[in-house]
Protein backbone atom coordinates (compact mmCIF):
# COMPACT_ATOMS: atom_id res chain seq x y z
CA UNK A 1 0.00 0.00 0.00
CA UNK A 2 1.10 3.55 -0.55
CA UNK A 3 0.06 7.00 0.53
CA UNK A 4 -0.36 9.97 -1.78
CA UNK A 5 2.38 12.59 -1.69
CA UNK A 6 1.58 15.29 0.84
CA UNK A 7 0.91 18.70 -0.67
CA UNK A 8 2.69 21.65 0.85
CA UNK A 9 0.39 23.56 3.13
CA UNK A 10 0.66 26.12 5.84
CA UNK A 11 1.16 23.88 8.88
CA UNK A 12 -0.40 26.24 11.39
CA UNK A 13 -3.62 26.42 9.44
CA UNK A 14 -3.73 22.66 9.00
CA UNK A 15 -3.16 21.95 12.68
CA UNK A 16 -6.00 24.24 13.68
CA UNK A 17 -8.28 22.61 11.15
CA UNK A 18 -7.28 19.15 12.38
CA UNK A 19 -8.18 19.98 15.95
CA UNK A 20 -11.57 21.32 14.98
CA UNK A 21 -12.47 18.27 12.89
CA UNK A 22 -11.08 15.78 15.40
CA UNK A 23 -13.31 17.15 18.13
CA UNK A 24 -16.36 17.14 15.86
CA UNK A 25 -15.74 13.90 14.00
CA UNK A 26 -18.18 11.29 15.21
CA UNK A 27 -17.03 7.88 16.32
CA UNK A 28 -18.23 4.58 14.95
CA UNK A 29 -18.90 1.25 16.59
CA UNK A 30 -17.50 -1.58 14.47
CA UNK A 31 -18.51 -5.22 14.93
CA UNK A 32 -16.08 -7.78 13.47
CA UNK A 33 -16.84 -11.23 12.16
CA UNK A 34 -15.75 -14.15 14.30
CA UNK A 35 -16.20 -17.89 13.77
CA UNK A 36 -18.06 -18.57 17.02
CA UNK A 37 -20.93 -16.10 17.49
CA UNK A 38 -24.18 -17.38 15.99
CA UNK A 39 -25.91 -15.39 13.28
CA UNK A 40 -29.17 -15.58 15.22
CA UNK A 41 -27.50 -14.36 18.39
CA UNK A 42 -25.75 -11.43 16.68
CA UNK A 43 -29.10 -10.36 15.18
CA UNK A 44 -30.69 -10.63 18.61
CA UNK A 45 -27.97 -8.49 20.21
CA UNK A 46 -28.35 -5.73 17.58
CA UNK A 47 -32.10 -5.64 18.16
CA UNK A 48 -31.73 -5.69 21.92
CA UNK A 49 -28.93 -3.15 22.37
CA UNK A 50 -29.80 -0.67 19.65
CA UNK A 51 -33.54 -1.12 19.28
CA UNK A 52 -33.19 -1.96 15.58
CA UNK A 53 -36.03 -3.84 13.94
CA UNK A 54 -35.51 -7.39 12.74
CA UNK A 55 -34.80 -6.35 9.13
CA UNK A 56 -32.12 -3.79 10.02
CA UNK A 57 -30.50 -6.06 12.62
CA UNK A 58 -30.42 -8.93 10.11
CA UNK A 59 -28.91 -6.73 7.39
CA UNK A 60 -26.14 -5.59 9.76
CA UNK A 61 -25.49 -9.17 10.87
CA UNK A 62 -25.15 -10.25 7.22
CA UNK A 63 -22.73 -7.38 6.60
CA UNK A 64 -20.59 -8.60 9.49
CA UNK A 65 -20.79 -12.16 8.19
CA UNK A 66 -20.02 -11.47 4.52
CA UNK A 67 -17.84 -8.35 4.64
CA UNK A 68 -16.04 -9.17 7.85
CA UNK A 69 -17.22 -6.04 9.67
CA UNK A 70 -20.06 -3.55 9.91
CA UNK A 71 -20.63 -0.15 11.47
CA UNK A 72 -23.50 -0.72 13.87
CA UNK A 73 -23.78 2.68 15.58
CA UNK A 74 -22.12 6.07 15.65
CA UNK A 75 -22.08 9.25 17.68
CA UNK A 76 -20.02 10.96 20.35
CA UNK A 77 -17.00 9.20 21.74
CA UNK A 78 -18.82 8.61 25.04
CA UNK A 79 -21.83 7.06 23.33
CA UNK A 80 -19.74 4.77 21.15
CA UNK A 81 -17.53 3.80 24.09
CA UNK A 82 -20.67 2.71 25.94
CA UNK A 83 -21.95 0.79 22.91
CA UNK A 84 -18.65 -1.09 22.58
CA UNK A 85 -18.72 -1.94 26.30
CA UNK A 86 -22.28 -3.33 26.01
CA UNK A 87 -21.30 -5.38 22.95
CA UNK A 88 -18.30 -6.78 24.85
CA UNK A 89 -20.61 -7.72 27.71
CA UNK A 90 -22.67 -9.72 25.18
CA UNK A 91 -19.54 -11.36 23.78
CA UNK A 92 -19.39 -9.64 20.40
CA UNK A 93 -16.06 -8.54 19.01
CA UNK A 94 -16.47 -4.77 18.77
CA UNK A 95 -14.14 -1.81 18.50
CA UNK A 96 -14.48 1.96 18.09
CA UNK A 97 -12.88 4.29 15.59
CA UNK A 98 -13.24 7.81 14.25
CA UNK A 99 -15.52 8.12 11.26
CA UNK A 100 -13.41 8.63 8.17
CA UNK B 1 -21.47 -30.12 32.67
CA UNK B 2 -22.75 -26.61 31.97
CA UNK B 3 -22.11 -25.72 35.60
CA UNK B 4 -18.57 -27.05 35.34
CA UNK B 5 -17.79 -24.98 32.25
CA UNK B 6 -19.33 -21.88 33.82
CA UNK B 7 -17.20 -22.46 36.92
CA UNK B 8 -14.03 -22.62 34.85
CA UNK B 9 -14.74 -19.38 33.01
CA UNK B 10 -15.72 -17.78 36.31
CA UNK B 11 -12.36 -18.76 37.81
CA UNK B 12 -10.45 -17.33 34.88
CA UNK B 13 -12.33 -14.04 35.21
CA UNK B 14 -11.69 -13.98 38.95
CA UNK B 15 -7.98 -14.46 38.29
CA UNK B 16 -7.96 -11.64 35.79
CA UNK B 17 -9.97 -9.39 38.11
CA UNK B 18 -7.44 -9.93 40.88
CA UNK B 19 -4.73 -8.67 38.54
CA UNK B 20 -6.31 -5.21 38.64
CA UNK B 21 -4.43 -2.58 40.53
CA UNK B 22 -5.46 -2.38 44.16
CA UNK B 23 -3.68 0.88 44.75
CA UNK B 24 -4.25 3.51 47.42
CA UNK B 25 -6.17 5.79 45.11
CA UNK B 26 -8.59 2.98 44.34
CA UNK B 27 -9.04 2.26 48.04
CA UNK B 28 -9.55 5.96 48.73
CA UNK B 29 -11.98 6.73 45.93
CA UNK B 30 -13.68 3.38 45.62
CA UNK B 31 -12.99 3.57 41.88
CA UNK B 32 -11.50 0.31 40.73
CA UNK B 33 -9.17 0.31 37.79
CA UNK B 34 -8.07 -2.71 35.83
CA UNK B 35 -4.89 -3.49 33.96
CA UNK B 36 -4.22 -1.45 30.81
CA UNK B 37 -2.80 -4.33 28.76
CA UNK B 38 -4.84 -7.16 27.22
CA UNK B 39 -4.66 -10.60 28.84
CA UNK B 40 -1.92 -12.92 27.55
CA UNK B 41 -4.30 -15.86 27.70
CA UNK B 42 -6.11 -16.14 24.34
CA UNK B 43 -9.41 -17.17 25.95
CA UNK B 44 -9.42 -14.17 28.30
CA UNK B 45 -8.29 -11.92 25.47
CA UNK B 46 -11.38 -12.98 23.49
CA UNK B 47 -13.71 -12.41 26.44
CA UNK B 48 -12.15 -9.03 27.22
CA UNK B 49 -11.26 -7.49 23.83
CA UNK B 50 -9.54 -4.19 23.07
CA UNK B 51 -11.72 -1.11 22.55
CA UNK B 52 -10.03 0.51 19.58
CA UNK B 53 -9.46 -0.85 16.08
CA UNK B 54 -5.82 -1.27 15.28
CA UNK B 55 -6.43 0.96 12.26
CA UNK B 56 -6.99 3.88 14.61
CA UNK B 57 -3.92 6.12 14.97
CA UNK B 58 -3.79 6.16 18.73
CA UNK B 59 -5.49 2.78 19.09
CA UNK B 60 -3.09 1.50 21.69
CA UNK B 61 -3.56 4.47 23.99
CA UNK B 62 -7.34 4.49 23.60
CA UNK B 63 -7.52 0.77 24.26
CA UNK B 64 -5.21 0.94 27.27
CA UNK B 65 -7.10 3.82 28.87
CA UNK B 66 -10.55 2.34 28.27
CA UNK B 67 -9.53 -1.16 29.36
CA UNK B 68 -8.25 0.18 32.63
CA UNK B 69 -11.53 2.01 33.27
CA UNK B 70 -13.99 -0.48 31.81
CA UNK B 71 -12.57 -3.95 32.40
CA UNK B 72 -13.55 -4.30 36.08
CA UNK B 73 -17.23 -3.68 35.32
CA UNK B 74 -17.10 -5.96 32.28
CA UNK B 75 -15.70 -8.78 34.41
CA UNK B 76 -18.34 -8.02 37.03
CA UNK B 77 -21.16 -8.22 34.44
CA UNK B 78 -19.87 -11.51 33.03
CA UNK B 79 -19.52 -13.03 36.48
CA UNK B 80 -23.00 -11.84 37.46
CA UNK B 81 -24.41 -13.60 34.39
CA UNK B 82 -22.56 -16.79 35.30
CA UNK B 83 -23.86 -16.53 38.88
CA UNK B 84 -27.42 -16.33 37.55
CA UNK B 85 -26.92 -19.51 35.52
CA UNK B 86 -25.40 -21.31 38.49
CA UNK B 87 -28.29 -20.18 40.69
CA UNK B 88 -31.03 -21.22 38.26
CA UNK B 89 -29.54 -24.34 36.67
CA UNK B 90 -30.33 -27.37 38.86
CA UNK B 91 -27.18 -29.35 39.63
CA UNK B 92 -28.96 -32.61 38.87
CA UNK B 93 -30.46 -31.37 35.62
CA UNK B 94 -34.14 -30.92 34.92
CA UNK B 95 -36.56 -28.25 33.85
CA UNK B 96 -35.45 -24.61 34.02
CA UNK B 97 -37.89 -21.71 33.97
CA UNK B 98 -36.45 -18.26 33.53
CA UNK B 99 -37.68 -14.69 33.78
CA UNK B 100 -36.75 -12.59 30.71
CA UNK B 101 -33.91 -10.81 32.53
CA UNK B 102 -32.52 -14.15 33.69
CA UNK B 103 -32.76 -15.56 30.17
CA UNK B 104 -30.68 -12.64 28.91
CA UNK B 105 -27.99 -13.44 31.44
CA UNK B 106 -28.12 -17.08 30.33
CA UNK B 107 -27.57 -15.96 26.75
CA UNK B 108 -24.55 -13.85 27.68
CA UNK B 109 -23.03 -16.52 29.93
CA UNK B 110 -23.61 -19.44 27.55
CA UNK B 111 -22.14 -17.34 24.78
CA UNK B 112 -19.04 -16.61 26.86
CA UNK B 113 -18.55 -20.31 27.51
CA UNK B 114 -18.94 -20.99 23.78
CA UNK B 115 -16.39 -18.27 23.02
CA UNK B 116 -13.98 -19.74 25.56
CA UNK B 117 -14.37 -23.26 24.18
CA UNK B 118 -14.25 -21.92 20.61
CA UNK B 119 -10.84 -20.37 21.27
CA UNK B 120 -9.60 -23.44 23.12
CA UNK B 121 -10.69 -25.74 20.27
CA UNK B 122 -9.57 -23.30 17.57
CA UNK B 123 -13.03 -23.36 16.01
CA UNK B 124 -13.36 -22.14 12.43
CA UNK B 125 -16.43 -21.15 10.41
CA UNK B 126 -16.52 -24.48 8.62
CA UNK B 127 -16.00 -26.67 11.67
CA UNK B 128 -17.24 -30.21 10.88
CA UNK B 129 -19.79 -32.00 13.02
CA UNK B 130 -17.13 -34.50 13.97
CA UNK B 131 -13.36 -34.43 13.94
CA UNK B 132 -11.18 -37.45 13.14
CA UNK B 133 -10.80 -39.65 16.21
CA UNK B 134 -7.07 -38.95 16.41
CA UNK B 135 -7.66 -35.20 16.68
CA UNK B 136 -7.07 -34.20 20.32
CA UNK B 137 -10.11 -31.90 20.10
CA UNK B 138 -12.47 -34.66 18.96
CA UNK B 139 -13.77 -35.46 22.46
CA UNK B 140 -14.61 -31.84 23.26
CA UNK B 141 -16.27 -30.83 20.02
CA UNK B 142 -19.66 -32.40 20.88
CA UNK B 143 -19.77 -30.16 23.96
CA UNK B 144 -19.25 -27.15 21.75
CA UNK B 145 -21.99 -28.28 19.38
CA UNK B 146 -24.31 -28.86 22.32
CA UNK B 147 -23.66 -25.30 23.55
CA UNK B 148 -24.41 -24.05 20.04
CA UNK B 149 -27.75 -25.86 20.10
CA UNK B 150 -28.52 -24.48 23.57
CA UNK B 151 -27.61 -20.94 22.57
CA UNK B 152 -29.62 -21.08 19.36
CA UNK B 153 -32.64 -22.43 21.24
CA UNK B 154 -32.39 -19.62 23.77
CA UNK B 155 -32.13 -16.98 21.04
CA UNK B 156 -35.08 -18.41 19.15
CA UNK B 157 -37.15 -18.33 22.32
CA UNK B 158 -36.10 -14.75 23.12
CA UNK B 159 -36.85 -13.49 19.60
CA UNK B 160 -40.24 -15.16 19.93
Amino acid sequence: MSAPAEPEVDERVEEAADEATLADTPWQTIVWNDPVNLMSYVTYVFQKLFGYDRAKATALMLDVHHKGRATVSSGSREKVEGDVARLHAMGLWATMQRAS
Amino acid sequence: MLRGLMGQVDQMLTGRGAAGSEDELAALTGIRTGPSTPPDDPVLARLLPDFASSSEQDAREVSAALRSVREPELIQAKQAAIATVLATCPAGGGRVELAPAQAEEWLAAVNDVRLALGVALDVSEDMPEQLPADDPRADHLPVYHWLTWLQDSLVTTMLG
